[in-house]
């Protein structure tokens, strides 16, 4: 009697084990947490001056362009693509827009909205050739990469612009919560991440932009349009990419042709640190929104603490590594 | 358990020839003309006939190669035949893409399933015509209503006698015949006139394979006909009520399993014998 109780518990909790584990988040949700509030521990405890509200305004600050990069960088990667220009698409957006608005004396607002437009055509012209020539991502936007970085520095003869507007830099000023001052431009970053992850999360789109990534004949079979998913997600990052420019502009405050030339890279670190998957289908716009953090977190430490800042990259590419391995480990094993 | 299925079942041995006399008949669900389809040198449909009655499950036989996946791609929408005419109800349809075909109620199991692992099975089962939310929300926003896809697939899954629980989990941690059980659900769940599954017990062992075969049946019994693509003899001879098959690109010859053996099917399938009657048409 005893025995056949003491083997129920342990059918009973065997499978509430079982159902954990498969409720549980996996490695590629957890990791990244696990790696940002590990980052902040040592920080915080190596510097008095890291756990501060003023500080974490800064992080911010400092990841706003790249974790905006890193959205569209998300959709792209989600169908299974990359994008390897949106750092060069977002300098020529900067230099359209300042040098529009400075040189020929547009109205800021116009100036805007054709950067924006440049950037989305930029997008679509990515996601055109990607989907109707059928050339493998990483080759497309390596094209583009090279077009946009040498329209750039055609347009801008090379002269970085300064004395912009004030609407320009508009998203660079602040407002206050408690005693901390966040920029706008923050705040728009955040409000992207959001809205992004209602569209991958809650909306038929970002189902089909998952399913595209995930199984793209199967997806065709099931009727889903593929060829106009991947079209759009490029169009969209692209547009995204304007709204980075813009973030870029009111954060240097001038328009610079050499600007944001690593920010491309950094912008699939905070991808993949962020658990999403290079072969597309699996990932998180919430994770990329970590993964932005963490390498935000780790440079601003290690500036904190008084590390040279060429250790913030060897550190970067060592988790970059460590967070495409996870991923390949993790499909090695589902198959 | 034969006696009822033969009052379904057509009485004769089609031998191919003599299908445009069936043409315009009543319980033709489902009918193809002379469907052609090459890639460049290749011929894989030549001129291939087809006709689906109803409350049948129809069996697709024949060698690998011999056009029966690009058959019923065609009927599904998913290939488009150079040649060749399609008729649902006698009337000519032409379907571009799947979607064309779903509207007219035909639902595909694929060969190689077209489900997406890293997706949930309440996803996958309404992956391209997802539910949404009533109201402004729905409309406006398109906010998925998952609750309800979810309660759906649940209730599929429990009609069909699927033992699948949880609708959150992936795909991709489910066993080949679970995997099955979804895609299966899926074309069961919205068919409205026929389903056709491409080779579903390929990948099976022996029992979830008597559950597929038991799967198929529920759906017929429901008053969907199923056509059956399979390379199994011993499945195809214990559901269907009538098989077609396939050699080189077209009908060959249509018998049915209470008339005709395992070896005498085999020799049709591999060339061996004429068709057992009149010749197909154009052979
Ligand atoms: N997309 C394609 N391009 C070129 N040839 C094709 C294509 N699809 C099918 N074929 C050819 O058409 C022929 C018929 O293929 P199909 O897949 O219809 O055969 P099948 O009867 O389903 O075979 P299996 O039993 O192996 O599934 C084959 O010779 C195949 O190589
Ligand atoms: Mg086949």
């Amino acid at each position: 009697m005893a025995s056949t109780k003491a083997a129920g518990a342990e059918i009973k909790l065997r499978n509430s084990v079982g159902s954990f584990a498969k409720n549980a988040p996996d490695l590629a949700t957890l990791g990244p947490v696990i790696a940002l509030v590990l980052a902040g521990l040592f920080f915080s405890i190596k510097s008095d001056r890291f756990l501060t509200g003023g500080n974490f305004s800064l992080i911010l600050q400092q990841v706003m362009v790249v974790g905006t990069l890193a959205i569209g960088q998300t959709l792209i990667i989600l169908t299974a693509g990359i994008d390897l220009s949106n750092g060069a698409i977002m300098a020529l957006g900067n230099i359209l827009i300042t040098k529009l608005a400075v040189d020929a004396g547009l109205n800021p607002f116009l100036a805007i909205g054709l950067g924006l437009l440049a950037c989305t055509a930029f997008g679509l012209l990515n996601g055109g050739l990607v989907t109707t020539i059928r050339l493998p991502p990483f080759i497309v936007t390596l094209g583009t990469l090279n077009i946009a970085f040498a329209l750039t520095h055609i347009y801008s003869n090379e002269e970085t612009i300064s004395d912009l507007p004030a609407a320009l830099t508009y998203l660079g000023k602040t407002f206050n919560v408690g005693q901390t001052e966040i920029t706008y431009g923050s705040l728009l970053m955040i409000a992207l991440f959001g809205i992004a992850w209602c569209i991958l999360t809650q909306t038929s789109a970002g189902r089909h932009i998952y399913a595209v990534g995930d199984n793209p004949e199967g997806a065709r079979l099931t009727g889903i349009r593929t060829r106009r998913v991947v079209l759009t997600v490029y169009a969209v990052a692209g547009f995204i990419y304007g709204i980075a420019s813009l973030l870029l502009v009111s954060r240097t405050g001038v328009g610079d042709p050499n600007a944001g030339q690593t920010d491309n890279l950094d912008s699939i670190t905070a991808v993949v640190l962020g658990g999403t998957s290079l072969f597309g289908g699996r990932g998180s716009v919430a994770g990329t929104l970590l993964g932005a953090l963490i390498v935000g977190v780790i440079r601003n430490g290690l500036q904190l603490i008084g590390t040279k800042s060429i250790y913030q990259v060897l550190i970067t590419g060592i988790l970059v590594i460590l967070a495409v391995a996870i991923d390949q480990l993790a499909r090695r094993r589902k198959a | 358990m034969r006696g009822t299925m033969d009052y379904r079942a057509p009485q004769t041995i089609d031998s191919g020839a003599p299908q445009t006399a069936d043409s315009g008949r009543k319980d033709i669900v489902l009918e193809a003309r002379g469907l052609v389809k090459r890639y460049g040198q290749v011929t894989c449909l030549d001129g291939c006939d087809f006709d689906l009655r109803v409350g049948e499950v129809l069996a697709v036989i024949g060698d690998n190669g011999a056009g029966k996946s690009s058959l019923i791609k065609a009927l599904s929408g998913a290939l488009i035949p150079d040649e060749g005419q399609i008729l649902v109800d006698g009337e000519p349809v032409r379907f571009h893409n799947p979607t064309d075909a779903r509207r007219y109620g035909i639902e595909t199991v694929y060969q190689d399933l077209a489900v997406a692992p890293a997706l949930d099975i309440a996803t996958n089962m309404f992956l391209g015509r997802e539910l949404r939310r009533k109201g402004p929300l729905g409309r406006y926003l398109r906010i998925l209503d998952k609750p309800a896809m979810k309660h759906q697939a649940e209730q599929e899954m429990s009609k069909l006698k699927i033992g699948l629980r949880s609708m959150t989990s992936p795909v991709e941690n489910l066993s080949g015949g679970q995997r099955q059980g979804v895609a299966v659900a899926r074309a069961a769940a919205f068919a409205q006139r026929l389903v056709i599954m491409d080779e579903p017990t390929a990948a099976l062992g022996v029992r979830e394979t008597g559950q597929v075969l038991d799967l198929i049946r529920r759906i017929r019994d429901r008053g969907l006909p199923v056509i059956l693509i399979s390379h199994n003899m011993p499945n195809v001879f214990e559901v269907a009520d009538r098989i077609h098959i396939q050699r080189l690109g077209r009908r060959a010859a249509v018998v049915l399993p209470t008339e005709c053996t395992m070896p005498e099917v085999v020799a049709i399938m591999t060339g061996a014998t004429s068709t057992g009657g009149p010749a197909p048409a154009g052979a």
